[in-house]
Protein backbone atom coordinates (compact mmCIF):
# COMPACT_ATOMS: atom_id res chain seq x y z
CA UNK A 1 0.00 0.00 0.00
CA UNK A 2 1.08 3.44 -1.27
CA UNK A 3 1.46 6.15 1.39
CA UNK A 4 -1.28 8.11 -0.95
CA UNK A 5 -3.54 4.99 -0.90
CA UNK A 6 -3.48 5.63 2.93
CA UNK A 7 -4.31 9.28 2.01
CA UNK A 8 -7.04 8.59 -0.44
CA UNK A 9 -8.54 5.94 2.13
CA UNK A 10 -8.53 8.40 5.41
CA UNK A 11 -9.86 11.03 2.81
CA UNK A 12 -13.09 8.78 2.28
CA UNK A 13 -13.45 7.23 5.76
CA UNK A 14 -14.83 4.30 4.80
CA UNK A 15 -12.93 1.23 3.82
CA UNK A 16 -10.92 -0.53 6.03
CA UNK A 17 -12.83 0.59 9.41
CA UNK A 18 -14.54 -2.44 10.75
CA UNK A 19 -16.74 -0.64 13.25
CA UNK A 20 -17.89 1.50 10.45
CA UNK A 21 -18.82 -1.63 8.48
CA UNK A 22 -20.17 -3.34 11.55
CA UNK A 23 -22.81 -0.17 12.09
CA UNK A 24 -24.08 0.08 8.50
CA UNK A 25 -24.08 -3.62 8.74
CA UNK A 26 -26.27 -3.39 11.56
CA UNK A 27 -28.38 -0.73 10.15
CA UNK A 28 -29.06 -2.18 6.46
CA UNK A 29 -29.94 -5.78 8.76
CA UNK A 30 -32.76 -4.00 10.80
CA UNK A 31 -34.26 -2.52 7.70
CA UNK A 32 -34.03 -5.71 6.69
CA UNK A 33 -35.77 -7.64 9.26
CA UNK A 34 -38.25 -5.28 8.98
CA UNK A 35 -38.68 -5.67 5.76
CA UNK A 36 -38.29 -9.65 5.91
CA UNK A 37 -41.20 -9.85 8.38
CA UNK A 38 -43.58 -8.44 6.44
CA UNK A 39 -42.35 -10.88 3.38
CA UNK A 40 -42.92 -13.81 5.25
CA UNK A 41 -46.73 -12.01 6.44
CA UNK A 42 -47.28 -12.31 2.94
CA UNK A 43 -45.65 -15.90 1.77
CA UNK A 44 -47.55 -17.31 4.95
CA UNK A 45 -50.79 -16.01 4.12
CA UNK A 46 -50.39 -16.86 0.13
CA UNK A 47 -49.53 -19.88 0.58
CA UNK A 48 -51.89 -21.14 3.23
CA UNK A 49 -54.89 -19.18 1.27
CA UNK A 50 -54.34 -19.34 -2.41
CA UNK A 51 -56.02 -22.96 -2.66
CA UNK A 52 -59.34 -21.97 -1.77
CA UNK A 53 -59.38 -19.13 -3.93
CA UNK A 54 -58.45 -21.38 -6.59
CA UNK A 55 -60.73 -23.96 -5.87
CA UNK A 56 -63.42 -22.18 -5.20
CA UNK A 57 -63.04 -18.73 -7.36
CA UNK A 58 -66.66 -16.79 -7.91
CA UNK A 59 -68.74 -18.88 -5.45
CA UNK A 60 -65.52 -17.74 -2.26
CA UNK A 61 -66.17 -14.36 -3.21
CA UNK A 62 -70.01 -14.37 -3.20
CA UNK A 63 -71.53 -16.68 -0.74
CA UNK A 64 -72.35 -15.46 2.67
CA UNK A 65 -71.09 -16.38 6.49
CA UNK A 66 -71.84 -19.85 7.37
CA UNK A 67 -71.18 -22.64 9.54
CA UNK A 68 -69.70 -24.87 7.32
CA UNK A 69 -66.35 -24.24 5.62
CA UNK A 70 -67.45 -25.47 2.24
CA UNK A 71 -70.12 -23.09 1.78
CA UNK A 72 -68.89 -19.75 3.54
CA UNK A 73 -67.57 -17.31 1.78
CA UNK A 74 -66.83 -13.00 1.80
CA UNK A 75 -69.96 -11.89 0.22
CA UNK A 76 -71.90 -10.48 3.13
CA UNK A 77 -68.23 -9.30 4.62
CA UNK A 78 -67.58 -7.27 1.16
CA UNK A 79 -71.12 -5.93 1.01
CA UNK A 80 -70.47 -5.23 4.53
CA UNK A 81 -67.14 -3.56 4.04
CA UNK A 82 -68.30 -1.42 0.90
CA UNK A 83 -71.04 0.01 3.03
CA UNK A 84 -68.37 1.50 5.41
CA UNK A 85 -66.62 2.73 2.70
CA UNK A 86 -69.41 4.91 1.67
CA UNK A 87 -70.41 6.13 5.35
CA UNK A 88 -66.65 6.94 5.09
CA UNK A 89 -66.77 8.64 2.07
CA UNK A 90 -69.81 10.67 2.39
CA UNK A 91 -70.08 11.79 5.81
CA UNK A 92 -66.10 11.95 7.08
CA UNK A 93 -64.56 13.25 3.51
CA UNK A 94 -66.34 16.08 3.19
CA UNK A 95 -66.74 17.31 6.89
CA UNK A 96 -62.90 16.58 7.26
CA UNK A 97 -61.98 18.26 4.34
CA UNK A 98 -64.39 21.84 5.62
CA UNK A 99 -62.65 21.29 8.47
CA UNK A 100 -58.93 21.56 7.35
CA UNK A 101 -60.14 24.28 5.21
CA UNK A 102 -61.35 26.05 8.38
CA UNK A 103 -57.99 25.90 10.24
CA UNK A 104 -55.59 26.93 7.46
CA UNK A 105 -57.53 29.00 5.35
CA UNK A 106 -59.94 30.84 7.57
CA UNK A 107 -59.12 30.48 11.33
CA UNK A 108 -57.07 33.58 13.19
CA UNK A 109 -54.98 32.58 15.82
CA UNK A 110 -56.83 32.31 18.65
CA UNK A 111 -57.66 30.42 21.66
CA UNK A 112 -60.40 28.40 20.75
CA UNK A 113 -58.75 27.45 17.52
CA UNK A 114 -55.46 26.23 18.84
CA UNK A 115 -57.97 24.50 21.04
CA UNK A 116 -59.36 22.63 17.73
CA UNK A 117 -56.20 21.99 16.73
CA UNK A 118 -55.02 20.32 19.91
CA UNK A 119 -58.04 18.60 20.13
CA UNK A 120 -57.73 16.51 16.71
CA UNK A 121 -54.21 15.79 16.82
CA UNK A 122 -55.04 14.18 20.64
CA UNK A 123 -58.09 12.65 18.65
CA UNK A 124 -55.86 10.63 15.55
CA UNK A 125 -53.79 9.70 18.53
CA UNK A 126 -56.82 7.67 20.79
CA UNK A 127 -57.24 4.04 20.21
CA UNK A 128 -59.28 2.63 17.77
CA UNK A 129 -61.23 0.67 20.56
CA UNK A 130 -62.22 3.45 22.27
CA UNK A 131 -64.63 4.89 19.27
CA UNK A 132 -65.92 1.08 19.46
CA UNK A 133 -66.94 2.22 22.98
CA UNK A 134 -68.62 5.85 21.61
CA UNK A 135 -70.32 3.51 18.99
CA UNK A 136 -71.82 1.39 21.73
CA UNK A 137 -72.76 4.18 23.85
CA UNK A 138 -74.01 7.08 21.36
CA UNK A 139 -74.50 5.05 17.99
CA UNK A 140 -76.21 1.63 19.45
CA UNK A 141 -77.79 2.98 22.42
CA UNK A 142 -78.77 6.53 22.24
CA UNK A 143 -78.99 6.58 18.77
CA UNK A 144 -81.00 3.33 18.60
CA UNK A 145 -83.99 4.55 16.71
CA UNK A 146 -82.02 6.15 14.11
CA UNK A 147 -79.60 3.19 13.46
CA UNK A 148 -81.50 0.08 14.58
CA UNK A 149 -79.01 -0.57 17.65
CA UNK A 150 -75.71 -2.84 16.21
CA UNK A 151 -76.09 -2.40 12.37
CA UNK A 152 -74.65 -1.51 9.34
CA UNK A 153 -75.22 2.21 10.06
CA UNK A 154 -73.92 2.25 13.77
CA UNK A 155 -70.50 0.50 12.44
CA UNK A 156 -70.26 3.33 9.39
CA UNK A 157 -71.04 6.21 11.78
CA UNK A 158 -68.06 4.46 14.07
CA UNK A 159 -66.02 4.28 11.05
CA UNK A 160 -66.39 7.68 9.74
CA UNK A 161 -66.31 9.73 13.29
CA UNK A 162 -62.77 6.85 13.66
CA UNK A 163 -61.08 8.27 10.38
CA UNK A 164 -62.17 11.91 10.36
CA UNK A 165 -59.14 13.28 12.41
CA UNK A 166 -56.74 11.36 10.15
CA UNK A 167 -58.36 12.96 6.78
CA UNK A 168 -58.04 16.56 8.71
CA UNK A 169 -54.90 15.97 9.49
CA UNK A 170 -53.35 14.99 6.15
CA UNK A 171 -55.95 17.18 4.59
CA UNK A 172 -54.36 20.27 6.35
CA UNK A 173 -51.09 19.36 5.48
CA UNK A 174 -51.73 19.64 2.33
CA UNK A 175 -53.36 22.97 2.50
CA UNK A 176 -50.66 24.22 4.02
CA UNK A 177 -47.97 22.98 1.31
CA UNK A 178 -49.68 25.43 -0.95
CA UNK A 179 -47.22 28.44 -0.61
CA UNK A 180 -48.70 32.21 0.13
CA UNK A 181 -47.67 33.64 -3.03
CA UNK A 182 -50.28 31.77 -5.02
CA UNK A 183 -53.02 32.85 -2.24
CA UNK A 184 -51.66 36.68 -2.11
CA UNK A 185 -51.73 36.65 -6.62
CA UNK A 186 -55.25 35.90 -5.88
CA UNK A 187 -55.98 38.71 -3.62
CA UNK A 188 -54.16 40.97 -5.60
CA UNK A 189 -56.63 40.70 -8.21
CA UNK A 190 -59.33 41.41 -6.15
CA UNK A 191 -60.91 37.27 -5.67
CA UNK A 192 -62.56 36.74 -2.18
CA UNK A 193 -61.01 34.57 0.16
CA UNK A 194 -63.34 31.85 -1.18
CA UNK A 195 -62.77 32.28 -4.25
CA UNK A 196 -59.07 32.32 -4.20
CA UNK A 197 -59.39 29.15 -1.74
CA UNK A 198 -62.10 27.19 -4.25
CA UNK A 199 -60.21 27.72 -7.80
CA UNK A 200 -56.49 28.06 -6.47
CA UNK A 201 -55.48 26.57 -3.65
CA UNK A 202 -57.77 23.25 -3.51
CA UNK A 203 -56.50 22.23 -7.61
CA UNK A 204 -53.28 22.65 -6.21
CA UNK A 205 -54.09 20.42 -2.50
CA UNK A 206 -56.00 18.06 -4.29
CA UNK A 207 -53.62 15.36 -4.91
CA UNK A 208 -52.50 15.26 -1.15
CA UNK A 209 -55.89 15.78 -0.33
CA UNK A 210 -57.10 12.45 -1.31
CA UNK A 211 -53.89 10.75 -1.16
CA UNK A 212 -54.86 11.14 3.05
CA UNK A 213 -58.19 10.60 2.03
CA UNK A 214 -57.69 6.86 0.46
CA UNK A 215 -55.17 6.25 3.18
CA UNK A 216 -58.14 6.91 5.08
CA UNK A 217 -60.24 5.21 3.68
CA UNK A 218 -58.11 2.35 3.77
CA UNK A 219 -57.78 2.00 7.38
CA UNK A 220 -61.21 1.94 8.13
CA UNK A 221 -61.59 -0.68 5.60
CA UNK A 222 -58.83 -2.76 8.06
CA UNK A 223 -60.26 -1.66 11.10
CA UNK A 224 -61.76 -4.74 13.04
CA UNK A 225 -62.01 -4.19 17.25
CA UNK A 226 -63.88 -0.75 17.31
CA UNK A 227 -66.66 -3.24 14.94
CA UNK A 228 -66.01 -5.93 16.96
CA UNK A 229 -67.62 -3.27 20.14
CA UNK A 230 -70.25 -1.78 18.24
CA UNK A 231 -71.33 -5.49 17.79
CA UNK A 232 -70.75 -6.85 14.06
CA UNK A 233 -71.96 -10.42 13.54
CA UNK A 234 -69.31 -12.88 13.87
CA UNK A 235 -71.97 -15.71 12.84
CA UNK A 236 -74.71 -16.08 9.96
CA UNK A 237 -75.93 -12.68 8.79
CA UNK A 238 -79.61 -13.35 7.67
CA UNK A 239 -80.91 -11.07 4.90
CA UNK A 240 -83.81 -12.46 4.25
CA UNK A 241 -85.96 -10.58 1.39
CA UNK A 242 -85.74 -6.76 3.46
CA UNK A 243 -85.42 -4.08 1.91
CA UNK A 244 -82.25 -1.94 1.48
CA UNK A 245 -83.55 0.30 4.02
CA UNK A 246 -84.22 -2.79 6.32
CA UNK A 247 -80.81 -4.09 5.63
CA UNK A 248 -78.74 -1.01 7.04
CA UNK A 249 -80.73 -1.19 10.32
CA UNK A 250 -79.77 -4.86 10.52
CA UNK A 251 -76.90 -7.22 11.68
CA UNK A 252 -73.91 -6.55 9.82
CA UNK A 253 -70.27 -7.94 9.38
CA UNK A 254 -67.22 -6.65 7.14
CA UNK A 255 -64.79 -8.00 5.67
CA UNK A 256 -61.91 -7.68 8.58
CA UNK A 257 -64.81 -9.13 10.71
CA UNK A 258 -65.27 -12.15 8.87
CA UNK A 259 -61.66 -12.84 9.13
CA UNK A 260 -61.74 -12.40 12.77
CA UNK A 261 -64.98 -14.82 13.29
CA UNK A 262 -63.17 -17.60 11.24
CA UNK A 263 -59.39 -17.34 12.84
CA UNK A 264 -61.26 -17.97 15.84
CA UNK A 265 -63.05 -20.99 14.85
CA UNK A 266 -61.50 -23.83 15.99
CA UNK A 267 -62.04 -26.00 12.81
CA UNK A 268 -59.00 -26.82 10.58
CA UNK A 269 -61.07 -26.59 7.73
CA UNK A 270 -61.74 -22.69 8.44
CA UNK A 271 -57.87 -22.17 8.76
CA UNK A 272 -57.46 -21.82 5.11
CA UNK A 273 -60.41 -19.64 4.70
CA UNK A 274 -59.19 -17.38 6.87
CA UNK A 275 -55.95 -17.02 5.13
CA UNK A 276 -57.80 -16.56 1.75
CA UNK A 277 -60.05 -13.71 3.01
CA UNK A 278 -57.55 -11.87 3.92
CA UNK A 279 -55.86 -12.24 0.69
CA UNK A 280 -58.90 -10.32 -0.47
CA UNK A 281 -58.57 -7.84 1.92
CA UNK A 282 -54.70 -7.02 1.65
CA UNK A 283 -55.54 -6.87 -2.23
CA UNK A 284 -57.90 -4.17 -1.82
CA UNK A 285 -55.66 -2.16 0.81
CA UNK A 286 -52.76 -2.65 -0.43
CA UNK A 287 -53.47 -1.61 -3.95
CA UNK A 288 -55.17 0.92 -2.78
CA UNK A 289 -52.22 2.32 -0.67
CA UNK A 290 -49.74 1.60 -3.81
CA UNK A 291 -51.75 3.95 -5.93
CA UNK A 292 -52.59 6.42 -4.11
CA UNK A 293 -48.60 7.08 -2.70
CA UNK A 294 -47.73 6.49 -6.02
CA UNK A 295 -49.41 9.22 -7.21
CA UNK A 296 -48.57 11.25 -4.65
CA UNK A 297 -44.73 10.84 -5.21
CA UNK A 298 -45.31 11.06 -8.95
CA UNK A 299 -47.80 14.79 -8.68
CA UNK A 300 -46.14 16.23 -5.31
CA UNK A 301 -45.10 19.59 -6.09
CA UNK A 302 -41.93 21.26 -4.88
CA UNK A 303 -41.73 24.98 -4.74
CA UNK B 1 -67.36 30.35 6.78
CA UNK B 2 -69.65 29.70 9.07
CA UNK B 3 -69.82 26.11 7.48
CA UNK B 4 -66.31 25.52 7.45
CA UNK B 5 -66.08 26.56 11.33
CA UNK B 6 -69.37 23.95 11.83
CA UNK B 7 -66.73 21.24 10.37
CA UNK B 8 -64.07 21.74 12.87
CA UNK B 9 -66.53 21.92 15.90
CA UNK B 10 -67.25 18.39 14.94
CA UNK B 11 -64.50 17.10 16.09
CA UNK B 12 -64.54 19.15 19.89
CA UNK B 13 -68.15 17.35 19.55
CA UNK B 14 -66.83 14.01 19.05
CA UNK B 15 -64.14 14.76 21.65
CA UNK B 16 -67.53 15.54 23.97
CA UNK B 17 -69.12 12.25 22.85
CA UNK B 18 -65.80 10.14 23.54
CA UNK B 19 -65.31 11.67 27.05
CA UNK B 20 -68.99 11.48 28.26
CA UNK B 21 -70.14 8.36 26.82
CA UNK B 22 -66.60 6.75 28.67
CA UNK B 23 -67.42 8.65 32.35
CA UNK B 24 -70.86 8.33 32.61
CA UNK B 25 -70.30 4.23 32.29
CA UNK B 26 -67.50 3.88 34.62
CA UNK B 27 -68.45 6.45 37.05
CA UNK B 28 -71.36 4.10 38.01
CA UNK B 29 -69.19 0.71 37.51
CA UNK B 30 -67.00 2.06 40.18
CA UNK B 31 -69.59 2.95 42.30
CA UNK B 32 -70.92 -0.48 42.38
CA UNK B 33 -67.95 -2.68 41.99
CA UNK B 34 -66.75 -4.58 44.90
CA UNK B 35 -63.24 -2.69 45.31
CA UNK B 36 -61.79 -6.25 46.41
CA UNK B 37 -62.78 -7.56 42.96
CA UNK B 38 -60.77 -5.10 41.63
CA UNK B 39 -57.51 -6.53 42.98
CA UNK B 40 -58.77 -10.47 42.14
CA UNK B 41 -55.61 -12.45 41.20
CA UNK B 42 -57.47 -12.61 37.32
CA UNK B 43 -59.59 -10.81 34.93
CA UNK B 44 -62.97 -12.74 34.86
CA UNK B 45 -65.52 -10.61 34.62
CA UNK B 46 -68.26 -12.51 34.11
CA UNK B 47 -67.63 -14.34 37.85
CA UNK B 48 -66.92 -10.60 38.72
CA UNK B 49 -63.35 -11.40 39.35
CA UNK B 50 -62.05 -7.42 37.98
CA UNK B 51 -58.17 -8.53 38.70
CA UNK B 52 -57.01 -4.64 37.03
CA UNK B 53 -53.61 -5.75 37.71
CA UNK B 54 -53.79 -8.85 35.80
CA UNK B 55 -54.74 -6.86 32.20
CA UNK B 56 -52.39 -3.82 33.09
CA UNK B 57 -49.19 -6.02 33.26
CA UNK B 58 -50.55 -7.72 30.20
CA UNK B 59 -50.69 -4.31 28.83
CA UNK B 60 -46.97 -3.24 29.90
CA UNK B 61 -45.61 -7.15 29.14
CA UNK B 62 -46.98 -6.65 25.34
CA UNK B 63 -46.01 -3.33 24.95
CA UNK B 64 -42.72 -3.72 26.31
CA UNK B 65 -41.90 -6.83 24.12
CA UNK B 66 -43.77 -4.76 20.94
CA UNK B 67 -41.05 -2.16 21.60
CA UNK B 68 -38.23 -4.57 22.35
CA UNK B 69 -38.86 -6.01 18.58
CA UNK B 70 -39.87 -2.43 17.57
CA UNK B 71 -37.53 0.06 18.85
CA UNK B 72 -33.96 -1.14 17.32
CA UNK B 73 -35.73 -2.69 13.82
CA UNK B 74 -37.74 1.21 13.54
CA UNK B 75 -34.44 3.31 14.44
CA UNK B 76 -31.85 1.22 13.07
CA UNK B 77 -34.02 1.41 9.55
CA UNK B 78 -34.97 5.26 9.91
CA UNK B 79 -30.99 6.23 10.46
CA UNK B 80 -30.26 3.81 7.31
CA UNK B 81 -32.61 5.05 4.92
CA UNK B 82 -32.02 8.85 6.40
CA UNK B 83 -28.02 8.75 6.37
CA UNK B 84 -26.80 5.93 4.59
CA UNK B 85 -29.22 4.81 1.78
CA UNK B 86 -28.75 6.07 -2.01
CA UNK B 87 -31.71 7.99 -3.13
CA UNK B 88 -32.64 5.76 -5.05
CA UNK B 89 -32.65 3.12 -2.74
CA UNK B 90 -34.28 5.12 -0.73
CA UNK B 91 -36.97 6.15 -2.84
CA UNK B 92 -38.22 2.48 -3.37
CA UNK B 93 -37.77 1.45 0.16
CA UNK B 94 -39.45 4.25 1.75
CA UNK B 95 -43.15 3.88 -0.11
CA UNK B 96 -42.80 0.21 0.23
CA UNK B 97 -42.75 0.35 4.09
CA UNK B 98 -45.38 3.11 4.17
CA UNK B 99 -47.10 0.68 1.80
CA UNK B 100 -47.02 -1.95 4.08
CA UNK B 101 -47.50 -0.15 6.98
CA UNK B 102 -51.42 -0.16 5.91
CA UNK B 103 -51.69 -4.01 6.84
CA UNK B 104 -54.60 -4.45 9.09
CA UNK B 105 -54.00 -5.48 12.70
CA UNK B 106 -56.60 -8.40 12.03
CA UNK B 107 -54.18 -9.84 9.44
CA UNK B 108 -50.88 -9.68 11.28
CA UNK B 109 -53.13 -11.25 14.34
CA UNK B 110 -54.17 -14.04 12.30
CA UNK B 111 -50.20 -14.25 10.97
CA UNK B 112 -49.19 -14.15 14.90
CA UNK B 113 -51.13 -17.50 15.21
CA UNK B 114 -50.36 -18.94 12.19
CA UNK B 115 -46.46 -18.28 11.88
CA UNK B 116 -44.87 -16.26 14.86
CA UNK B 117 -46.17 -18.21 17.71
CA UNK B 118 -45.35 -22.08 16.18
CA UNK B 119 -41.99 -20.50 14.43
CA UNK B 120 -39.87 -18.35 16.91
CA UNK B 121 -41.60 -18.42 20.38
CA UNK B 122 -42.25 -22.71 20.13
CA UNK B 123 -38.23 -22.67 19.40
CA UNK B 124 -37.64 -20.47 22.30
CA UNK B 125 -39.61 -22.23 24.98
CA UNK B 126 -40.82 -25.23 25.04
CA UNK B 127 -43.47 -25.16 27.00
CA UNK B 128 -45.02 -22.24 25.52
CA UNK B 129 -48.56 -23.00 24.14
CA UNK B 130 -49.68 -21.59 20.92
CA UNK B 131 -51.65 -18.76 22.68
CA UNK B 132 -49.12 -16.80 24.65
CA UNK B 133 -48.30 -12.89 24.99
CA UNK B 134 -45.06 -13.18 23.86
CA UNK B 135 -46.31 -14.47 20.22
CA UNK B 136 -48.61 -11.02 20.47
CA UNK B 137 -45.71 -8.74 21.67
CA UNK B 138 -43.81 -9.66 18.82
CA UNK B 139 -46.58 -9.25 16.42
CA UNK B 140 -47.26 -5.65 17.70
CA UNK B 141 -43.52 -4.84 17.22
CA UNK B 142 -43.91 -5.85 13.44
CA UNK B 143 -47.16 -3.68 13.20
CA UNK B 144 -45.27 -0.46 15.15
CA UNK B 145 -41.84 -0.75 13.16
CA UNK B 146 -42.88 1.33 10.41
CA UNK B 147 -44.27 4.01 12.51
CA UNK B 148 -41.61 4.22 14.47
CA UNK B 149 -39.11 4.24 11.51
CA UNK B 150 -40.98 7.05 10.21
CA UNK B 151 -41.70 9.39 12.39
CA UNK B 152 -37.81 8.62 13.16
CA UNK B 153 -36.79 9.03 9.87
CA UNK B 154 -38.53 12.73 9.32
CA UNK B 155 -36.65 13.79 12.71
CA UNK B 156 -33.19 12.56 11.10
CA UNK B 157 -34.10 14.34 8.24
CA UNK B 158 -34.86 17.49 9.63
CA UNK B 159 -31.63 17.80 10.56
CA UNK B 160 -29.71 20.56 8.81
CA UNK B 161 -27.04 19.53 6.59
CA UNK B 162 -24.65 22.47 7.73
CA UNK B 163 -24.42 20.09 11.29
CA UNK B 164 -23.47 17.04 9.31
CA UNK B 165 -20.95 19.38 6.50
CA UNK B 166 -19.06 20.63 9.92
CA UNK B 167 -18.50 17.04 11.55
CA UNK B 168 -16.88 16.16 8.00
CA UNK B 169 -15.08 19.12 7.82
CA UNK B 170 -13.56 18.31 11.81
CA UNK B 171 -12.67 15.13 9.71
CA UNK B 172 -15.38 12.85 11.54
CA UNK B 173 -16.23 9.48 9.53
CA UNK B 174 -19.83 8.89 8.66
CA UNK B 175 -20.21 6.87 11.64
CA UNK B 176 -19.46 9.18 14.61
CA UNK B 177 -21.33 11.97 12.17
CA UNK B 178 -24.09 9.93 12.72
CA UNK B 179 -24.05 8.67 16.53
CA UNK B 180 -22.47 12.19 17.78
CA UNK B 181 -24.09 14.78 15.53
CA UNK B 182 -27.22 13.91 13.99
CA UNK B 183 -28.32 11.13 16.65
CA UNK B 184 -28.17 14.12 19.62
CA UNK B 185 -29.83 16.62 17.73
CA UNK B 186 -32.60 14.55 16.51
CA UNK B 187 -32.67 12.99 20.33
CA UNK B 188 -36.69 14.42 20.81
CA UNK B 189 -37.72 13.19 17.28
CA UNK B 190 -36.61 10.06 18.43
CA UNK B 191 -38.00 9.98 21.86
CA UNK B 192 -41.36 10.84 20.35
CA UNK B 193 -40.92 7.97 17.54
CA UNK B 194 -40.48 5.59 20.66
CA UNK B 195 -43.47 7.01 23.25
CA UNK B 196 -46.17 7.10 19.90
CA UNK B 197 -45.13 3.45 19.21
CA UNK B 198 -45.66 2.49 22.68
CA UNK B 199 -49.14 4.55 23.05
CA UNK B 200 -49.88 2.79 19.88
CA UNK B 201 -48.76 -0.93 21.33
CA UNK B 202 -50.88 -0.35 24.12
CA UNK B 203 -53.96 0.47 21.93
CA UNK B 204 -53.55 -2.15 19.54
CA UNK B 205 -56.18 -4.82 20.06
CA UNK B 206 -56.87 -7.42 17.62
CA UNK B 207 -53.19 -9.23 17.38
CA UNK B 208 -53.59 -9.91 21.42
CA UNK B 209 -57.10 -10.69 21.20
CA UNK B 210 -56.37 -13.39 18.53
CA UNK B 211 -53.52 -14.69 19.65
CA UNK B 212 -52.91 -13.79 23.10
CA UNK B 213 -55.03 -16.58 24.49
CA UNK B 214 -57.20 -14.54 27.20
CA UNK B 215 -60.46 -13.92 25.53
CA UNK B 216 -62.19 -16.49 28.36
CA UNK B 217 -60.64 -14.43 30.89
CA UNK B 218 -56.80 -14.69 32.32
CA UNK B 219 -55.20 -15.73 35.49
CA UNK B 220 -52.11 -13.16 36.75
CA UNK B 221 -48.72 -13.54 34.82
CA UNK B 222 -45.61 -12.33 34.40
CA UNK B 223 -44.52 -14.99 32.27
CA UNK B 224 -44.95 -13.65 28.77
CA UNK B 225 -44.73 -17.56 27.55
CA UNK B 226 -47.76 -17.81 28.96
CA UNK B 227 -51.49 -16.92 27.89
CA UNK B 228 -52.26 -13.16 29.03
CA UNK B 229 -54.80 -10.49 28.40
CA UNK B 230 -54.40 -6.71 27.90
CA UNK B 231 -56.77 -4.05 28.57
CA UNK B 232 -57.54 -3.68 25.00
CA UNK B 233 -58.11 -7.48 24.99
CA UNK B 234 -59.99 -7.53 28.18
CA UNK B 235 -62.26 -4.75 26.42
CA UNK B 236 -63.00 -6.91 23.04
CA UNK B 237 -63.56 -10.15 24.67
CA UNK B 238 -66.15 -8.91 27.02
CA UNK B 239 -67.85 -7.37 23.46
CA UNK B 240 -67.84 -10.31 21.33
CA UNK B 241 -71.37 -10.80 20.90
CA UNK B 242 -72.97 -7.59 22.47
CA UNK B 243 -75.88 -8.97 23.42
CA UNK B 244 -74.39 -10.99 26.03
CA UNK B 245 -72.36 -7.64 26.44
CA UNK B 246 -75.26 -5.95 27.31
CA UNK B 247 -77.05 -8.92 29.84
CA UNK B 248 -74.32 -9.37 32.33
CA UNK B 249 -74.60 -6.37 35.17
CA UNK B 250 -71.09 -5.23 35.97
CA UNK B 251 -69.44 -6.37 32.90
CA UNK B 252 -71.18 -4.09 30.54
CA UNK B 253 -69.89 -1.07 32.36
CA UNK B 254 -66.61 -2.39 33.36
CA UNK B 255 -65.86 -1.91 29.41
CA UNK B 256 -65.80 1.24 30.14
CA UNK B 257 -63.79 1.78 33.03
CA UNK B 258 -61.17 0.09 31.61
CA UNK B 259 -62.05 2.24 28.36
CA UNK B 260 -61.42 5.29 29.98
CA UNK B 261 -58.15 4.28 31.89
CA UNK B 262 -56.79 3.15 28.58
CA UNK B 263 -57.92 6.78 27.00
CA UNK B 264 -56.12 8.34 29.90
CA UNK B 265 -53.28 6.48 29.34
CA UNK B 266 -52.32 6.86 25.65
CA UNK B 267 -53.53 10.52 25.89
CA UNK B 268 -51.03 11.61 28.31
CA UNK B 269 -48.18 9.80 25.94
CA UNK B 270 -49.75 11.41 22.91
CA UNK B 271 -49.32 14.60 24.71
CA UNK B 272 -45.77 14.57 25.94
CA UNK B 273 -44.27 12.75 22.56
CA UNK B 274 -46.21 15.67 20.98
CA UNK B 275 -44.21 18.29 23.20
CA UNK B 276 -41.31 16.29 22.49
CA UNK B 277 -41.82 16.83 18.48
CA UNK B 278 -42.34 20.29 18.77
CA UNK B 279 -39.01 20.83 20.27
CA UNK B 280 -37.45 19.07 17.34
CA UNK B 281 -39.00 21.54 15.35
CA UNK B 282 -38.42 24.83 17.14
CA UNK B 283 -34.79 24.25 17.15
CA UNK B 284 -33.57 25.07 13.62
Amino acid sequence: MTTEDIVAQGLRGKKGDIKSLLFEGALLLSLFISLLFLIILLVDVVGKGVSVLLDRGGSFLSSGLSSFAERAGVGQGIFGSLVMLIFVVLLAFPIGVAAAIYLEEYAKDTKFNRFIDVNIRNLAGVPSIVYGLLGVAIFVLVLAPLTGGASYIAGGLTLAVLVLPIIIITSAEALRAVPDSIREAGFGVGATRWEVVRSHVLPVAAPGILTGTVLSISRALGETAPLLLVGAVTGFVATGDASLGEQLQGPFATLPTTIFAWASQPDADFRALTQAAIIVLLAVILTANAIAIFLRNRYERKW
Amino acid sequence: MRTFQAAAVVSIVISALIVVSLIGRAVSFMTEVNPADLAAGGWFPRRSMFGLPTIVTGSVIVAGIAMIVAAPLGLGAAIYLAEYARPRVRKVIKPVLEILAGIPSVVVGVFALSWISPQIIGRLSGDAGLFNMAAAGIGVGVLVTPLVASVAEDSFRAVPMSLREASYGLGAKKRSTTTKIVFPAAISGVVASIILGVSRAIGETMVVLIVAGGTGGAEFTLNPFNAGQTMTGAMAALARGSDQVRGADQAFPSLFFVGLLLFLITLTLNVVSERYVRRVRQKY
